[in-house]
């Protein structure tokens, strides 16, 4: 079987991908941000897992307002990195597991998560920042990657307690396929933020601490948080922390909070970053 | 006459829903089409001509126009395509940011270094009438 080892919850702000791409880690401005994840690159080191299942957004790049799949599965052999308007990141093509992908999918569907599957997708940032922050820079991707990508653009995306039951249905099609393989999970996005009209540049560090605690030791409460409050408190497109939850969904009831990072900001946003071990 | 929403008294927010997304697909889909080079070199070179091609409303034409990029989230743009169009300006992601709260771009920055908008008073619309 497929085993998932751990759970990393991280922003994937995109200014952080251009300041790896561009050099500037070193920077005043940045150093705070990249020293959180100095412990991670050991730590993923060790793991060495053969799979990433990398749940993320798409930031209109693969969708536009022409189709907006709430759940999008990608089960392709290779996702090449986009060209966001600025040319496409510097880092290598990420690689699939089109066997293992397209198993997930039918268990999860069988399960009554009706998810898109995607043969032919691009990458944006919201999965390659969260590689390279946990990665830093390679030559090739060390594992293979099974994105599922989220609608968190329109309103309203899925409830955190919907991607708290994917999650576990994801464990559960992981626990079924034949062959045995060390899986992490990813929940990307966050903290809060907001990034358009009057209120923005809003930062809810009380709330952004609260969500974490919760994740660790309470996620079947912190899966009921509302869309409003997401909203209200972390911030318009702070909603997209929803994600993190089916990373936690796929993990144990009990798990171990081994690495918490939090800073603020990286442009616009809080980062957030946690490493969660199935006990 | 538009239903009542549970997040229509957060301040300074524009929530990209069901109803804005409808209303404002053809002016996504002028912004998003400028990820592509071509796109952009047209639109450069003749902006009255590419902008025909998208059915927009008048009032969308003309905040796109003018760039008044609180408008166009108003009448239906979301953010995510929206920057498209401010990049193509050379308008970076932050600098949009503070163009839509009506600072300076260097006092933005600053408030965000420093911890950024607090939530205290930024919860409610009646907490801005208020000031």
């Amino acid at each position: 079987m497929a085993r998932i080892t751990a759970g990393v919850g991280s922003s994937h702000v995109p200014a952080i991908g251009v300041a790896m791409d561009t050099g500037k880690t070193g920077e005043p401005y940045w150093q705070p941000v990249f020293a959180g994840y100095e412990a991670s690159r050991a730590w993923m080191k060790e793991q060495d897992p053969d799979v990433i299942f990398l749940v993320y957004n798409d930031h209109c790049t693969a969708f536009s307002a022409e189709v907006i799949p709430t759940f999008a599965l990608g089960c392709a052999a290779e996702f090449e990195p986009a060209d966001e308007g600025w040319g496409p990141r510097p880092v290598p093509v990420v690689k699939g597991h089109p066997k293992l992908a397209s198993h997930i999918a039918q268990s999860v569907i069988l399960d009554e998560f009706d998810l898109t599957i995607m043969n032919q997708m691009e990458v944006d940032h919201g999965l390659t920042v969260p590689l390279s922050l946990m990665y830093g820079e390679v030559d090739a991707w060390p594992a293979q990657v099974i994105p599922l990508c989220v609608n968190v653009v329109q309103y309203p995306p899925p409830t955190g307690n919907r991607c708290y039951n994917l999650g576990k249905a994801v464990r559960k099609a992981f626990e079924s396929y034949e062959d045995d393989l060390k899986v992490v999970v990813f929940g990307t996005g966050g903290m809060s933020h907001q990034l358009q009209a009057q209120r923005a540049g809003l930062i809810n560090p009380e709330f952004d601490t609260r969500f974490l605690d919760l994740l660790t030791e309470d996620p079947v409460a912190g899966s009921q948080i509302s869309h409003v409050e997401y909203l209200r408190e972390s911030g318009s497109e702070g909603i997209e922390m929803v994600m993190w939850y089916v990373m936690r969904g796929a993990l144990n009831d009990n798990v171990r909070e081994v690495h918490r990072h939090y800073h603020i900001p990286a442009s616009n946003t809080a980062v957030g970053h946690i490493i969660l071990e199935n006990v | 006459m538009t239903q009542e929403k549970a997040y229509d008294d957060i301040p300074g927010t524009f929530v990209f829903d069901a109803d804005r997304s409808r209303q404002g697909y053809h002016l996504n889909m002028f912004c998003i089409s400028l990820r592509r080079a071509p796109a952009r070199d047209a639109f450069r070179a003749d902006p009255e001509a590419y902008l025909d091609k998208f059915p927009m409303s008048a009032e969308q034409r003309d905040a796109v126009r003018k760039r008044d990029w609180n408008r166009m989230l108003e009448l239906g743009g979301n953010i995510y395509y929206t920057s498209k169009l401010a990049a193509f300006d050379g308008i970076t992601f932050q600098a949009l940011a503070a163009l839509m709260t009506g600072m300076s771009e260097q006092a933005y920055r600053k408030m965000m270094v420093e911890g950024g908008r607090p939530i205290e008073g930024n919860r409610y619309t009646s907490e801005w009438e208020s000031k």
